[in-house]
């Protein structure tokens, strides 16, 4: 329209084509941040954990992971065709609560438990609410408590991994190559019967221990862990506030009784309280948004994992309490929300 | 059995005293409250200015307030009320909405926009999609504010409204950035779809389907059935014209009132964030 | 002095300043015609004194001020009116103004006299600032003599010059600081003696140490204090200025006069030097013309009026289709389509911006990631507001202090989802304004 006029009479000078400018709201600029980048990274971080699930457990474990990762996938695919919704296959996010839900499995999981974890954490935990940013509560987890609860049996049944020491072997009362029990059942039973037990924390720390594909590594994760906090991924407080919980109450309750309950570093290395605090307890959408929410969703998710771990019927306590505190999330977030710049002064003026 | 019977003597006993304290605290409820409300379109529109047509009904039982306030309800359901109350009614004049805009695309000049699809926040940054600051920005806020999907949006980027579907209740006279929309009796055969007060020369700059002024329809028209003010021609809703007053508009801005004339029919643009 | 206050937040975009900054600012050749916006300022439209055909003179009233918030319009050279009509405006949308068909002799008018400022009472000073039509340089144009007439309940104590340019790209304020520092302090000096203030800073980004260095040595042995800043977006922002060099929190809802402080543009004070130096009305400012599809970046002392298409000119044109055209910098400029726009008062730039560089918005939901959060320099929750404001709950958005963001754009800038939070907290701000004007009006 008005563009002949101005690129036809100064043909020396070229002048912007009008038509092409877009309007928009300020600002006009990006940190080129995406979501894309945010997962991919997440995953990145990932990577050492999984690695040494496979070393430890053999290559079931890389089956049960690439099995879950692709039925994650796929579900977030074919939910999104179902809700004629733009398919969020390239966010990367389903593959990372694939990656998640198989690091929480065991190595021995069958076919359909994979599949069938992965229907629930798309369906179930994300789909049903709206897709990414609108679940409550993390998918991967909500999957892991499903099966666990459905398949006891299936959830519990751990692969001996390679290396284990003779002690170690027969704490976990190994038979076939199939162990039924993880450091974390098996020390407070036997010191509940007044047994005497060695602790491997070395074993511990390397993941040289039975117990799910991705949670056995401590040093993998804490690897994986300070990458993402290096990044400013995740915020520092989840984990720290998580895991100093855990430790100060453990520590507590062994004060209390000595006898019948074992160590917090014990506490600190077994189980998935690394992978939990690191990996799970800070996902974006289902923790808090200030970091002050952060240091209470973390000491939240440390009280109940403790309490779970001291007094429950199951010996882990981690997915639980995460699942517990998602649900408190927006209740934290209302009332950890803060006063804006300026606002003190106005309440000393009233 | 012991149990059974326990549990039976309670119920019974229970039940009584529902049933007594229902006797003594009950709440008179005037039954044609009801059955206004089941003759009223249910849309809770808010077109009457009353919290839905319940709380509606309640006020027109009450007589605060006449059956012919809502704008929504047809003739029919109108002297259904009227039987209940046993009331007469005064004859209500059929609204409907009109869009005042017939700038598509095609026709009107309109920037790339990228932002919320909303057209009140459109119209907040940089004028929105759409070069004429009189025009319609097209990103379908009023056609998701109608109760009834009456306003449909065209692949032309303009809302269109169904005069077959609307009730005339002006929710989106309400909620139209631009104030484009505008209330015409249901039976005026022919609007002006342009609603630009500028100068002839700067509407036809950014559209070509702009009204420009050029006084044609008034000579075509009967005395008084066209008025024009400024650049600005409109129907005279009072003495329309007929429907032919249409053709005779040279920047086709004239739209006689007939639902399939108009442009093709498209899905109510919801979500759709990048207008390239 | 360094500021010993760190607002919290903030984000540090690329900066872009290299393009431009080594510039020295240029001055065009006259044109044929220039069109004035009546409406340069935020307050009430001025009302026109001119009649089409009349002849005016270089720096003639235009437009007096059409109320108390309100700023004059002067002619920024001689001609005749050729017009009062409208044109585009730089947010979209038509504005009353006045075309003037130069004559090419640029004859000064000269009924502005110039004043000494020692000797002039405080009240001459205040009227020539309003008859010069001055009003904020850095960006919303607030009348400037309203600002330096503060009600008695509210002494000032401090004067804050913004030579931030926490803005990427836009190097204005940076090259009037190194050209003309002179005429800076002599109106930073004139703001302290018509506010009866001792306590003049200037704060300026430690990005530009070459300005710091040239003020420190000029304003040596006055009262002015220069403050080098920390690089920090928005750390322009008139809040986090003060916040930053005083260490005082503007209250919410309040204006820096709460907190015993006025803020200028370097700019500005630069105009109200001429002002009442000179008797110069404000019809000319330095403007940036950059970005990277800009043939030759620069900085030009552009007239009032000027069409965006003639500054471009003045760049040889761009180098290659920019996909956005914006008035003002990256980060708070707005965006415009057409190349009739007019420079204005408060034009610090002209920013063309390439495809590879603009900011795409979606429509992807808030991830939660806090991330808007962390950056918010009023310590908002902006990714929460802006789920509560597309669900259209404007009270809620209330109640989540949405009234006191300042639209800086750090929110979105780091924004995983892309989401378009300003333009949601905009909606939000109209909304939440009309609603309480509707409230005031009922009682």
């Amino acid at each position: 329209m008005d563009n002949d006029n101005t690129s036809s009479r100064e043909a020396a000078v070229h002048l912007p084509d009008m038509e092409k400018l877009v309007v928009s709201s300020s600002p006009h600029m990006h940190s080129g941040e995406d979501i894309t980048r945010v997962m991919l990274m997440v995953i990145l971080a990932l990577v050492p954990a999984c690695l040494c699930g496979i070393y430890f457990f053999g290559i079931g474990a890389l089956w049960v992971l690439l099995l879950c990762t692709a039925s994650c996938v796929g579900f977030e695919a074919f939910f999104c065709k179902l809700a004629h919704k733009p398919n969020t296959v390239p966010d990367l996010s389903a593959a990372l609560t694939g990656i998640l839900l198989g690091m929480n499995l065991s190595a021995s999981s069958p076919w359909w438990i994979c599949v069938l974890g992965a229907f629930i954490a798309m369906g179930l935990g994300k789909h049903i609410y709206g897709g990414l940013g609108y679940n409550p509560f993390n998918p991967a987890l909500v999957a892991r408590v499903a099966l666990l609860i459905a398949f006891p049996g299936h959830l519990t049944t751990w692969v001996a991994p390679r290396g284990a020491t003779a002690a170690g072997a027969a704490l976990t009362a190994a038979s076939d190559g199939v162990s039924t029990a993880t450091p974390l059942y098996a020390v407070p039973q036997a010191l509940q019967q007044g047994g005497e037990v060695t602790y491997e924390y070395m074993s511990y720390f390397l993941g040289r221990i039975g117990g799910c594909i991705g949670e056995t590594s401590a040093l993998a994760l804490l690897i994986g862990g300070l990458f993402l906090i290096a990044l400013k991924l995740i915020r520092w407080q989840v984990p720290v506030a998580f895991i100093g919980t855990v430790a100060g109450l453990t520590a507590l309750i062994q004060f209390v009784s000595p006898e019948t309950q074992p160590t917090p570093l014990f506490h600190m290395l077994t189980g998935g309280l690394f992978l939990g605090a690191f990996f799970m307890a800070t996902d974006m959408v289902t923790s808090p948004m200030t970091r002050r929410g952060a240091i209470v969703f973390g000491v939240g998710c440390g009280v109940i994992t403790t309490a779970i771990r001291a007094w429950g019927v199951y010996p882990e306590g981690v997915s639980f309490s995460i699942l517990f505190m998602n649900a408190l999330t927006p209740f934290i977030d209302r009332y950890s929300s803060r006063k804006p710049f300026g606002i003190a002064k106005r309440k000393d003026k009233k | 059995m012991e149990a059974i019977l326990l549990l039976l003597i309670l119920g019974v006993v229970l039940g009584l005293v529902i049933a007594i304290a229902a006797m003594i605290f009950a709440v008179d409820i005037d039954p044609r409250i009801e059955q206004v409300e089941e003759a009223l379109p249910g849309a809770n529109c808010g077109g009457c200015g009353f919290a839905g047509c319940g709380d509606f009904a309640r006020a027109v039982v009450a007589g605060d307030c006449p059956p012919e306030a809502c704008p929504s309800c047809s003739s029919a359901a109108l002297s259904d009320i009227a039987r209940i109350l046993g009331v007469a009614i005064g004859v209500r004049e059929e609204k409907v909405a009109v869009v005042r805009c017939g700038g598509g695309d095609h026709a009107a000049r309109h920037p790339r926009y990228n932002g919320v699809s909303d057209c009140r926040s459109a119209n907040l940054v940089a004028g929105g999609p759409k070069g004429c600051d009189f025009g319609c920005l097209g990103l379908g806020t009023c056609a998701r504010a109608c109760p009834f999907g009456a306003i449909e949006m065209t692949d032309d980027g303009l809302a269109v409204v169904h005069p077959d579907l609307c009730v005339g209740c002006s929710k989106c006279v309400a909620v139209c950035p631009r104030n484009i929309i505008t209330m015409v009796p249901k039976s005026a055969p022919a609007h002006v779809l342009c609603n630009s007060p500028a100068k002839g020369a700067a509407k036809r700059k950014v559209c070509s389907a702009a009204c420009i002024g050029c006084r044609k329809c008034v000579k075509t028209a009967g005395e008084g059935q066209m008025i024009i003010e400024g650049f600005l021609a409109r129907v005279n809703y009072d003495n329309p014209p007929d429907a032919s007053i249409a053709e005779c508009c040279p920047t086709h801005c004239i739209h006689a009132t007939d639902t399939g004339a108009r442009a093709e029919t498209s899905e109510i643009m919801q979500g759709e964030a990048v207008n390239g | 002095m360094a500021d010993q206050y760190y607002f919290r937040g903030g984000v540090h975009p690329a900066e872009g300043k290299k393009l431009s900054s080594g510039q020295a600012i240029q001055v065009p050749p006259l044109l044929e015609s220039y069109v004035v916006p009546l409406m340069q300022h935020i307050g009430a439209p001025p009302k026109p004194v001119v009649k089409k055909g009349d002849t005016v003179l270089r720096g003639q009233l235009l437009a007096q001020p059409g109320g108390f918030i309100s700023a004059a319009i002067h002619s920024p050279t001689s001609g005749t009116i050729k017009d009062i009509g409208v044109c585009m405006g730089p947010v979209g949308l038509e504005t009353p103004a006045i075309t003037i068909a130069s004559d090419g002799d640029d004859t000064p008018d000269e009924s502005l006299t110039p004043l000494n400022w020692h000797t002039a009472s405080r009240d001459t000073l205040r009227e020539r600032i309003a008859a010069a039509g001055i009003v904020g340089m850095g960006g919303a144009g607030f009348p400037a003599n309203v600002k330096l007439t503060p009600p008695l309940e509210k002494p000032i104590d401090t004067v804050i010059l913004n030579g931030v340019e926490c803005e990427p790209f836009l190097t204005a304020d940076h090259r009037l600081m190194l050209e003309q520092c002179d005429r800076i302090i002599q109106g930073a000096l004139i703001l302290g003696r018509i506010l009866d203030v001792t306590d003049i800073f200037i704060g300026i980004e430690e990005n530009k140490p070459d300005a710091i260095e040239v003020m420190r040595q000029k304003t040596a042995g006055t009262t002015i204090t220069v403050a080098g800043l920390r690089v920090r977006y928005p750390q322009g922002a008139e809040k986090q200025l003060i916040y930053a060099v005083t260490g005082r929190k503007v209250p919410t809802g309040g204006l820096p006069m709460d907190v015993r402080c006025v803020v200028n543009n370097v700019a500005t004070c630069a105009a109200v030097a001429d002002a009442v130096n000179d008797g110069k009305a404000l019809y000319e400012r330095v403007t940036t013309i950059t970005g990277t599809p800009v043939t030759t970046p620069g900085n030009w002392l552009l007239r009032v009026g000027t069409s965006v298409e003639e500054a471009l000119k003045l760049v040889g044109g761009v180098k290659k289709d920019p996909a956005k055209l914006l008035l003002g910098g990256p980060m708070m400029g707005m965006s415009i389509y057409d190349l009739s726009v007019p420079v204005m008062k408060n034009t610090s730039g002209i920013l063309l911006l390439a495809s590879d560089e603009v900011e795409q918005f979606t429509s992807n939901a808030c991830i939660r990631c806090g991330r808007c959060v962390d950056v918010c320099p009023m310590t908002l929750m902006p990714g929460s507001l802006s789920v509560a404001i597309e669900n259209e709950a404007f009270d809620l958005a209330e109640a989540g202090f949405a009234m006191d963001c300042i639209e800086c754009g750090a929110c979105a800038y780091a924004c995983p989802s892309h989401r378009p939070l300003v333009q949601h907290m905009r909606r939000a701000k109209a909304e939440i304004t009309a609603a309480r004007r509707a409230a005031a009006a009922k009682k």
